[in-house]
């Protein structure tokens, strides 16, 4: 079963969300998003000075079979964006909370989240 | 629609297969990556359970005659031990199903004997159209679907990894085999229907055996493919191989809304043949009004210039008009760009061609390219 991890916060359409103090938060798909998708073939992301806003799509995921709107799950200015699974986007699959992180955003305001104990009763995560 | 079971699914579930809906069966969409898996057909080997696709058998001394009027194909003038892709169309020129027959030896003198392949979720349709059409022949058609499993090992070391396990006397049967022929040789120890034929672009091969066989034949195979770098591969790879090879999936690219001219099988058709079959009368008039060639919408390939695939029903445009609709497309594993079949106006169909698919309302260039996209190394 996917994984999910247990100090992150996730939107209802499987982003996560990892908050460090003040400064901005890490954004990526949970590993039940990526399972279901399949092989990540190519990702877009936000540019960086952008802004996004909940609930909003600002990307998009796509693997051999599918294709997923990105919905930033925070509102505010994306500072940082990851190169490397623009270059590798199998990096999501692999490593779906660390190496496969996409993008970063100076948050002025969070969607709805959930808990990763709520998100994985409605998902079928494996915490 | 009703849940069938292929006498694999346990073999799939312990691999840690997803699951499918596909014509009615539930069947393994991929193992760990489909990815992995379409790699490993192109470059080493992949296994496959294809016991949905329906088995019928079509015998009697008006056996040859019978699939002439019942197919589009001149299935007579087949030898035995080969086999043709063909169609069976509504009067209308409608495609109820592609299929492949296979001309087996006579089991007696005057008697002929086929084996046609029809996909999963048209088996009963084509069975029962076969029924149907055998009125007046001297045919038996028995639909053998539910009895028989069909496990295909596709790739460039298929015939080392089936060499394992065929007795060293009977090795020259299946080197010898020629592409789309079919030859009974014992493998794993029981005789077997075994096939030089595929759905991915590459050397393999399709063996038919009954359902209470096919998990040794499974595992048997898996066993002696481990050095050969064989994995089980899902109906992920299965769609993406095909795609690649330009070959058409039933209901996507072929419908009974569609007709073999519009879908690049004209050749499929044989209006030479002397003797009459259902469809041929619309067929010729369909051809003589040049559906596909001048007329109407042609089915063509489309090579995404950028990294954004299309995908099925996505529009296709010609400044701003629309001119066709993708049936297929995704990125391309091999390849590394996105691909595509679609229909479009015939004005628009010709190679080299630039037009636009409707990315979810961003209209991103494609160009028309000959088919297959990929074609293996020989």
């Amino acid at each position: 079963m996917s994984k999910v991890v247990a100090e992150l916060k996730y939107s209802a359409e499987h982003e996560w969300v990892a908050v460090a103090g003040d400064g901005p938060v890490g954004i990526g798909i949970s590993a039940v998003a990526a399972d279901a998708l399949g092989d990540i073939v190519y990702v877009d992301l936000p540019e960086v000075g952008s802004t996004v806003t909940a609930g909003e799509t600002c990307g998009e995921v796509e693997s051999t079979k599918s294709v997923s709107d990105l919905y930033s799950p925070v509102t505010g200015e994306v500072t940082e964006i990851n190169d490397a699974v623009v270059t590798d986007p199998a990096l999501i699959n692999n490593d779906p909370y660390g190496a496969g992180w996409l993008f970063k955003v100076a948050a002025t305001e969070e969607g709805p989240l959930m808990s990763a104990e709520e998100y994985a009763a409605t998902n079928g995560g494996e915490l | 629609m009703s849940e069938n079971y292929t006498a694999l699914y346990e073999q799939h579930k312990k691999a840690g297969a997803s699951f499918t809906d596909f014509g009615g069966w539930q069947m393994p969409l991929k193992y760990e990556s489909e990815l992995a898996e379409h790699h490993a057909v192109r470059k080493s080997a992949g296994l496959f359970d294809l016991s949905h696709m329906g088995e019928i058998w079509v015998s009697g001394p008006d056996a040859a005659a019978f699939l002439d009027y019942a197919l589009v194909g001149k299935l007579s003038a087949v030898a035995v031990g080969k086999a043709k892709y063909s169609l069976i169309c509504n009067a209308d020129g409608g495609i109820i199903d592609d299929l492949i027959s296979y001309r087996r030896p006579s089991p007696e003198d005057g008697v002929d004997k086929y084996l046609v392949v029809p996909n999963a979720g048209n088996a009963q349709v084509v069975a029962a159209a076969l029924l149907e059409r055998a009125a007046g022949f001297d045919v038996v058609v028995e639909d053998a679907s539910a009895e028989t499993s069909l496990i295909a090992v596709q790739g460039p070391n298929a015939e080392a990894i089936l060499l394992a396990l065929v007795p060293t006397e009977q090795h020259a049967l299946v080197t010898d085999l020629k592409y789309y022929a079919a030859v009974e040789v014992s493998i794993n120890g029981q005789d077997r229907l075994l096939a030089r034929t595929g759905y991915t672009g590459e050397d393999g091969f399709e063996i038919y055996l009954p359902n209470v066989d096919a998990a040794g034949l499974w595992e048997a195979l898996l066993e002696v493919g481990e050095g050969h770098g064989l994995i089980p591969a899902g109906l992920a790879a299965r769609d993406s191989l095909r795609l690649e090879a330009g070959m058409p999936l039933y209901g996507n690219e072929l419908s009974r809304h569609g007709n073999a001219y519009a879908a690049g099988l004209g050749p499929v058709v044989s209006l030479a043949k002397e003797s009459d079959f259902i469809g041929r009368e619309a067929l010729t008039a369909i051809k003589a009004a040049g559906v596909g060639s001048t007329l109407g919408q042609k089915l063509v390939g489309l090579k995404g210039i950028g990294r954004r695939a299309a995908r099925a029903h996505y529009s296709v445009l010609k400044d701003g008009s629309l001119i066709g609709e993708v049936t297929s497309g995704q990125p391309s594993p091999t390849l590394g760009y996105p691909i595509a079949l679609a229909y479009v106006d015939v004005e628009h169909s010709e190679p080299g061609t630039i037009v636009e698919v409707d990315l979810r309302g961003k209209a991103e260039p494609f160009e028309v390219v000959a088919l297959p996209f990929y074609k293996r190394q020989k």
